[in-house]
């Protein structure tokens, strides 16, 4: 069953058109992985689908509901969660802080805490340092303060905006051994990577954006394979 | 060139370095106590400058009319009710709707627009304020009786108007409050975040619209908190009441680094306290607004995100 579904969406930054009717679906229990270049409207698509842009047009079906319209707040609030690109962490605020903002939405104290035992547990290095200013924290850390405030609005559908993006490889491989952890648990992911060979090894699914348009999609085995895919994406 | 001798004896010196005389060490501690009150109030003015800035990312230069809204709703609700405490209540909460709808009909059609084209819907708003101000009450000079005659304290040869005394503890008490709640409380948290990243919060389900409608109606609110205060000392009540108080209000909040709560209440206490000691001091009076804003511009020079506001890190 498709969690979400995008029909011809077209995204607007004044007289330039960011997004070209694309359409995707994310099934339920899936990685779906949105691979392209810089500029290809990877973040436009995040972030329209969320409700941060709202000069476009087309459906946007979240859960059964029609999301095209929403206000972000509310669209948190039925379970999307995003980790935005750049991280963009709340710097001034400590790392416990941070993760009280991601379960903003939460009224009961004790689903707060159940949350935040489970990101504890996901990231050990968290715990250890939930009275520090985030602002303080690694690169690597700020990405996991970052998955891990995602988190506590315990949402069906994660999406992670370009998540290896300033890291070392070594964090890379650490982070993406995460999502497949979280996804593990029963979330399901949809993914935005310029890494198409990290996004693609985790994928179920991906679809390949250039200039607006969605160009190519397939399972993302085959994707991995595929002879285009190889030369302009993953150099070899 | 004087000499050294002929320098010291200024009276400034001698106010604050040669107290051994134990009157003008009281004298002293009486115009601290002064700057500290009048500072004060500066500071409550300039927080609601500074949180609207770093919320909504507007200068509200109406802000120092909605002192004069209140200055007016005093005169009007002390001459209903006949109890200064209930008509500063009645004032407040009419300020804090005041100041909602002002943002309702004036700012938020605006959201997204250009910085330019929202200063200068602020100056209109201020001026409209004025003018409104103007055709309801005249441009006669009201005056409003807060309390009969306070009296004053002595300690010793100290002498402080018992006014002085509850405007710097209310100050206190307010600005400790305000600095708990934005520590403390789940909004004062939002508000937090939303100064420091307004489409991230908005990730995390806060509504950004509602903290800047509640920072709206928590600036107001000092504003006519401010504005009791303000009258405590100075009953007057003219449509452009709020014009000079604002503009030193806004000064506190730059030098303090606009945006920083801490900031806006240092700001205004270094405000207040230069305005009391240069009234002491005779040379000095007629320079007084030269010196404050002379430290604005120096302050700019040097630390243009003043005292205490934040240099923006950016990590990727």
């Amino acid at each position: 069953m498709a969690l979400l579904e995008v029909h011809d969406l077209n995204v607007y930054y004044g007289v330039i058109q960011a997004l070209k009717g694309i359409n995707f679906k994310v099934n339920e229990g899936e990685i779906v992985a949105l691979i392209g270049a810089n500029g290809a409207g990877k973040t436009s698509t995040m972030q329209s689908i969320v409700g941060l842009i709202q000069s476009k047009t087309g459906n946007i079906i979240f859960d059964d509901k029609d999301i095209t319209k929403m206000a972000t707040h509310t669209i948190v609030s039925i379970g999307m969660s995003q980790v935005p690109e750049g991280r963009r962490i709340f710097q001034e605020l400590t790392v416990y802080e941070n993760l009280l903002m991601g379960a903003f939405l939460q009224k009961d104290k004790k689903k707060i805490k159940e949350a935040l035992a489970d990101v504890y547990e996901l990231f050990p290095r968290l715990k250890e340092r939930k009275n520090q200013i985030a602002g303080t924290l690694s690169g690597g850390e700020q990405q996991m303060l970052a998955i891990s405030r995602a988190l506590m609005n315990r949402p069906k559908l994660l999406m992670l905006d370009e998540p290896s993006m300033g890291l070392s490889p070594l964090l890379v491989q650490e982070v993406f051994g995460i999502i497949k952890k979280i996804h593990e648990a029963g979330t399901t992911i949809l993914l935005v990577e310029q890494n198409a060979k990290m996004a693609l090894k985790i994928a179920d699914y991906a679809y390949v954006l250039e200039t607006g348009r969605i160009v190519l999609e397939g399972k993302a085995s085959e994707l991995l394979k595929n002879d285009d895919i190889k030369k302009a994406y993953l150099g070899s | 060139m004087c000499t050294v001798k002929e320098f010291l004896n200024y009276e400034i010196f001698c106010g604050a370095l040669f107290f051994k005389k134990k009157g003008i060490f009281m004298e002293f501690i009486g115009t601290l106590i002064n700057g500290l009150s009048l500072g004060g109030v500066y500071a409550m003015i300039a927080l609601g400058y500074t949180m609207v800035y770093g919320i909504a990312k507007l200068l509200n230069f109406a802000h120092g009319d909605i002192i004069m809204v209140g200055g007016y709703l005093l005169f009007v609700f002390v001459g209903i009710v006949n109890n200064s405490i209930i008509a500063l209540l009645i004032t407040a909460v009419l300020c804090a709707i005041f100041g909602i709808v002002m943002e309702k009909l004036a700012y938020k059609p605006l959201r997204g627009a250009s910085p330019l084209a929202v200063l200068i819907t602020a100056i209109g708003v201020s001026y409209l304020l004025q003018s409104l101000a103007q055709i309801i009450f005249g441009t006669q000079t009201k005056f409003v009786t807060l309390f009969q005659n306070l009296g004053v304290i002595n300690i010793g040869s100290l002498v402080i108007q018992v006014s002085t005394l509850i405007t710097l503890f209310s100050c206190i008490v307010i600005m400790a409050g305000l600095t708990l709640f934005i520590k403390f409380s789940k909004t004062g948290r939002a508000m937090i975040a939303v100064s420091e990243d307004r489409g991230a919060s908005e990730l995390m389900g806060i509504n950004v619209n509602s903290i800047i409608t509640i920072t709206f109606a928590i600036g107001s609110f000092l504003a006519a908190a401010a504005s009791f205060f303000y009258l405590l000392k100075n009953p007057q009540i003219n449509p452009t009441l709020g014009s000079m108080p604002g503009i030193k209000a806004f000064t506190a909040a730059v030098i303090g680094g606009v945006g920083s709560i801490p900031g806006a209440m240092a700001g205004g206490v270094l405000l207040g306290i230069i305005e009391m000691f240069t009234a002491k001091v005779s040379f000095l009076t007629p320079y007084t607004e030269a010196i404050e804003f002379g430290i604005l511009i120096l302050i700019l020079l040097v630390r243009p995100s003043g005292l205490l506001g934040k240099k923006r890190r950016e990590k990727v």
